[in-house]
């Protein structure tokens, strides 16, 4: 590492500083508004230091809801946390399964039709669900799976840059293993469970960090997918929320709920960030 | 072929059996739809799906005669141009300043955050701070003299997608371009500090151009994302408006095969879409170097 002169120094860090500051400044305004009672929003300007009512906030946001989310018949934020972490388990853990017994299928086998089965999978690379959306929500409906969690999920469930990870991730194991598992023995199902799982750790946890946050943000297709209230996801309720006009929107619930939902997420990706940015970096997507 | 490994099992059926999960649910909720977009837009239906009658490429030909249509191609490109230049220009400027940094941590914390957050709750938290009711932004540039009101100015619209847009993706850029930095040879760098360059010109003549892999890597993967991962943001902050200034492509087929319940032509624009994505991901994949080494 080159040493900077103390000027250059300073610089870097000053431009980094306000840069943070920057970044971090609608995320504050957010929290400030999301403490703040309802008029004190609508005052010009807002006030930018933090209010007092972030517990009353917070409590209405989660357990009683607010302008826009169906009058009387309201849902609050438990209801959607639920829902959008139902929707991004189950979208984790079906992409990293399907994946992985691909994957193993696919490194760790000669059959017919090998390479026919890995660009069959390599395809759903090319079709995000903004591309396939109107029959996607067609055939889904057809399914009678409209508001259900099967809905929500099945349509974003596979994984194509999961199935590289993993690849790339086995084809670097020694062929030993593989030879020693057979020597021992034993057959490829004992040697998936007791020598693959475990030793696929890595890639996973970088999975359960990328595809969480992705499941957890989705919003075009359960904007789509969901009807009923009950099967709203945090994005949902929030959209749903600001239909109304800007200056009738119960702006300190929808800024606690903005920031309800980014918590988990953000969490998830600084407790595992090493993971995160090897993940994001190294793919071979 | 794709590569697998030289000592194998030797199981026949099982292969087949491990890839039937993931091979359903490509079939169906996949392949399914995108076959049925690429027959729809050769139909035309009307909207309570009970005639349909071939029509050829006629789909395609209305949609691109579509004035309307063509512009929201323009707006896309617009768009991906502009995220791709700022969140590149920043993250690159980031990167540069937190490269030659020893605890660089907290920086790379605060920048990388907005990754996690939702593209919706973006669109949440920049619309209140423009929003002409009752953003603080938007009071604090009035008082400056100047009219904020991106529900009626196109430009100030535009700006704010854009500006929403790249606030999430300078984290993506800064990884990879502070990943790029360093791995380049510190003996470069160093040799060019002895020949007495500064700071400023050690990244233009040297950390720049061997970063180059990255940065066409990133104006891939920046173009896939706006066109593509923008849709809340744009939803959320302008709804396409105003006057389509920010209608992109993906928005147009929300708004008319849900909205106007046009499938055909949506069907049409959905496969011109795939015809996009597909050209994107031979790029990535066809000149793309990912693993760079000096």
């Amino acid at each position: 590492m080159v040493t900077d002169s103390t000027p250059t120094r300073i610089f870097r860090h000053a431009c980094l500083l306000i840069g943070c500051l920057i970044i971090i400044f609608p995320v504050y305004v957010a929290f400030v508004a999301s403490s703040l009672p309802l008029a004190d929003i609508f005052a010009r300007p807002m006030q930018l230091a933090p209010g007092g009512e972030v517990f009353n906030n917070y409590y209405q946001a989660l357990f009683v809801g607010g302008r826009g989310l169906g009058g009387a018949r309201a849902i609050g934020a438990l209801v959607m946390l639920r829902n959008s972490l139902i929707m991004s388990v189950g979208i984790v853990v079906s992409k990293i399964a399907v994946s992985l017994l691909s994957t193993f299928a696919i490194v760790f086998f000669k059959f017919p039709g090998r390479s026919f089965f890995f660009w069959l999978i390599f395809i759903t690379l090319m079709l995000p669900v903004e591309v396939r959306i109107v029959p996607t929500y067609r055939l889904v409906s057809d399914l009678g799976m409209i508001n259900s969690y099967p809905g929500l999920i099945l349509p974003l469930a596979v994984s194509a840059t999961a199935t590289f990870l993993f690849k790339q991730y086995f084809m670097t194991m020694p062929d030993q293993l593989i030879e020693a598992a057979k020597i021992d023995g034993a057959g490829p199902m004992r040697f998936f469970r007791s020598i693959l799982l475990p030793m696929s750790r890595t890639p996973m946890a970088t999975l359960v960090v990328i595809q969480f946050v992705y499941g957890w943000n989705q919003y075009l297709w359960p904007l789509l997918a969901t009807t009923d209230r009950a099967y709203y996801t945090l994005m949902i309720g929030l959209s749903r929320m600001l239909v109304v006009a800007d200056h009738q929107a119960d702006w300190h619930v929808v800024m606690a709920i903005a920031i309800l939902a980014m918590i988990p997420t953000i969490i998830l990706v600084l407790a595992m960030q090493k993971q995160f940015v090897r993940g994001l970096t190294e793919v071979d997507k | 072929m794709i590569s697998g490994k030289s000592v194998v099992f030797r199981e026949k059926k099982l292969p087949y059996l491990l890839l039937t999960p993931e091979v359903v649910l490509v079939l169906i909720f996949f392949i399914w739809p995108a076959s049925q977009a690429l027959v729809q837009s050769l139909y035309r239906e009307d909207a309570w799906g009970i005639t349909r009658n071939f029509v050829g490429l006629d789909n395609f030909r209305r949609v691109l005669a579509d004035p309307r249509y063509v512009e929201s191609i323009w707006t896309s490109i617009a768009f991906a141009i502009a995220v791709a230049g700022a969140t590149m220009l920043i993250a690159l400027f980031f990167a540069a300043l937190a490269n030659n940094i020893r605890k660089a941590t907290a920086y790379q914390t605060v920048i990388i955050a907005p990754y996690a957050v939702a593209p919706l709750v973006a669109g949440v938290m920049w619309f209140f701070l423009f929003s002409p009711a009752v953003g603080i932004l938007s009071y604090g540039l009035r008082s400056m003299g100047m009219m904020w009101n991106h529900t009626i100015v196109p430009g100030q619209a535009f700006f704010l997608v854009v500006l929403a847009a790249s606030w999430q993706r300078i984290a993506y850029n800064f990884l990879f371009y502070l990943a790029g930095m360093q791995i380049i040879p510190d003996s470069l760098v160093e040799s060019a500090t002895i020949d007495g360059a500064t700071p400023v010109q050690r990244f233009w003549k040297i950390t720049f151009p061997l970063l180059s892999p990255t940065t066409f890597f990133l104006l891939i993967m920046n173009f896939i994302y706006t066109f593509f991962e923008t849709f809340p943001v744009i939803h959320q902050l302008t709804e396409g408006g105003p006057a389509n200034a920010t209608a992109t492509m993906v928005y147009r087929i929300y708004r008319e095969g849900f909205r106007q319940l046009n499938f055909g032509s949506s069907a049409a624009q959905s496969v011109i879409l795939m015809a996009f994505v597909i050209f994107f991901v031979v790029l990535q994949f066809r000149y793309v170097e990912r693993r760079v080494v000096y």
